[in-house]
């Protein structure tokens, strides 16, 4: 029997004596980053915020945002609180930009770090004894390594596979016996089709029984796909590179939202448009406060994440605040009659139809005070077409799809391969005409 | 069987005319040409000297296209001939999903329609003692 919890302490720690936890170490960090960190102090200054006026956690919303903006103007040390020699990694992202970010560890950073995702191995069934096949990238992508020191943390076997040559990484599963596995959702689907085109054997050859994905935006139908495919438990895991990598939340066996590991790193949702905190169950942009963290804290730090946060209880016990699936980022989100649509929804449609390349652009309108919405494709260069029926039925289909996926029903058009202007870094997929109205 | 291309062309004034200059530009002759057309779409047909390199030269191009085959009859070149085929295909339950015409080098009238059964049609045809391509 695998256990239960990596850290029963904390995991099940009530909710007063959590939120003591919490104050005690907000009060901390506070005066630590005004101390040490210049745009701390300034930001404080400017509004007249001293330390000492956060008494407790429930003072948190009295503090400044950080923004993305603020780690690439200070890029590379300005928001480290510690001397670069006691500093033990550092991690970067690259930005839509091409700018880089960068995030500073010490090494209790690590350690916390590792104790998260440890958390998180347990709720995805792992213990001491589990082979743990590490397929996310290692780098300076936080995924391979944050993983690796979750699984030694653990006292399991680390695997570091990272990712690429799936003939050897089915090869590794199958002679390592692993029980668990971390990487992408969708490297999750090409590996179990890669499999089945090999005649691997579900459950006799591989013996996988838990997984860990996370880093892209994922539905709950890839999950039941990579469940049914790999005869796994698949798990969902957060992280961001600014804060640590997989292992700020992670989700139990009972699916109730994922487990904030809210001892570490504080979760707020505000409105985001006025800013304004807002209450649980309800969707607005992810805030995140780390409390613990020595390197590079960051204070309310605007993940550009949409989410909401509930205080509900969980059957596992754990009593964390939980996360609902994060299905976008504010930047990219549109509403379209009044519901919440993300591009990264139409994008896995599309990944999943035949015919149809995931190059497409969105075109949002107004017309009779109506939103309309048309999706732009491309279709695969091996499609054979010769009858109108052909190309209305794909249409047909592909608009059902999208339909059941977003809930808005969108225009399709398709378009010959190529007509989709490409783009070296994110690419623009959305022209909302009713903003220029 | 008689051999076309199919070439898939969005809702863009002058996808056809560059379709053709492509083909043109290969010194390919277009030798049956039709377009089905929709709203927002539409299917250019075509029988070249050269539907291979025809093929080749568009899908360079980024068009949609495919080589389809077809059932490629001769008929005499009199009035009632087409209705009297029509009439014939009916009777045997083949269904035409599409059809166009065009002469030959001698004037002679010939037919290339698409069917479920290619095989199975001209098959039908041949042993009606239709002439075909
Ligand atoms: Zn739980």
């Amino acid at each position: 029997m695998a256990n239960r919890y990596f850290n029963k302490e904390i995991e099940t720690m009530s909710h007063s004596e959590k939120e003591v936890l919490q104050s005690e170490r907000l009060v901390k960090m506070v005066k630590y980053v005004y101390d040490r960190v210049k745009p701390y102090r300034e930001k404080m200054d400017a509004i007249k915020l001293k330390p000492s006026d956060i008494k407790s956690i429930k003072d948190i919303y009295k503090l400044p945002y950080t923004l993305k903006h603020d780690l690439r103007e200070n890029y590379p040390f300005g928001m480290m609180a510690v001397p670069r020699k006691d500093l033990v990694r550092l991690h970067a992202s690259s930005a839509t930009t091409g700018k880089l970010t960068v995030a500073g560890y010490t090494q209790k950073d690590i350690d916390v770090w590792a104790e998260c995702g440890a958390r998180s191995l347990v709720m995805a069934g792992a213990s001491e004894n589990s082979v743990v096949h590490i397929a996310y990238g290692y780098g300076l992508f936080t995924g391979g390594l944050g993983i690796h020191y979750a699984a030694e943390k653990l006292g399991a076997v680390a695997v570091p596979v990272s990712s690429g040559n799936t003939a050897r990484q089915i090869q590794l599963l199958k002679d390592f016996e692993a029980d668990i596995i971390c990487c992408t959702p969708s490297y999750a689907i090409y590996l179990a089709e890669q499999m089945q085109l090999m005649g691997i054997e579900i459950g006799k050859d591989i013996k996988l029984t838990g997984g860990l994905f996370g880093a892209e935006a994922w539905t709950d139908g890839m999950r039941k796909e990579i469940e049914q495919r790999l005869g796994l438990k698949a798990r969902d895991i957060y992280g961001l590179s600014e804060i640590a990598g997989p292992g700020v939340a992670c989700d139990c066996e009972f699916e109730t939202g994922l487990h904030f590991q809210d001892d570490h790193y504080f979760p707020e949702i505000v409105d985001k448009d006025t800013l304004e905190p807002i209450g649980y169950d309800a969707e607005g942009e992810l805030v995140i406060t780390t409390l613990t963290k020595e390197g590079m804290p960051l204070i309310r730090y605007r993940t550009r994440d949409i989410a909401s946060l509930s205080n509900a209880p969980c059957p596992c016990g754990r009593t964390s605040v939980k996360l609902n699936r994060v299905t976008g980022r504010s930047d990219d989100m549109l509403i379209i009659r009044g519901v919440n649509v993300f591009p990264s929804q139409v994008e896995s449609t599309l990944l999943e139809f035949e015919g149809v390349e995931p190059h497409y652009h969105i075109n949002v309108d107004r017309i009779n005070n109506l939103d309309t919405m048309e999706i732009v494709v491309e279709l695969s260069p091996s499609v054979k077409i010769d009858e109108v029926k052909t190309i209305e039925i794909m249409r047909k289909e592909l608009a059902a799809k999208i339909a059941s996926s977003i809930s808005v029903s969108a225009k399709i058009t398709l378009v010959s391969p190529g007509s989709i202007e490409r783009s070296e870094h994110k690419a623009k997929r959305v022209t909302d005409l009713r903003k220029l109205k | 069987m008689l051999k076309q291309i199919a070439v898939y062309l969005e809702n863009k004034k002058g996808k056809a005319a560059e379709c053709c200059k492509i083909i043109k530009d290969q010194d390919i002759n277009i030798e049956a040409m039709s377009i089905a057309d929709t709203q927002d779409f539409g299917i250019l047909r075509l029988i070249t000297s050269n539907n291979e390199k025809a093929l080749a030269a568009l899908k360079a191009n980024n068009f949609i296209a495919n080589i389809v085959e077809l059932v490629g009859v001769e008929i005499p070149n009199q009035p009632g001939a087409l209705a009297i085929l029509l009439k014939e295909l009916d009777e045997d339950n083949i269904n035409i999903e599409y059809l166009y015409s065009f002469a030959n080098d001698n004037g002679q009238a010939q037919i290339g329609f698409k069917t479920d059964d290619i095989e199975k049609a001209a098959a039908l045809l041949k042993s009606r003692g239709v002439k075909t391509i």
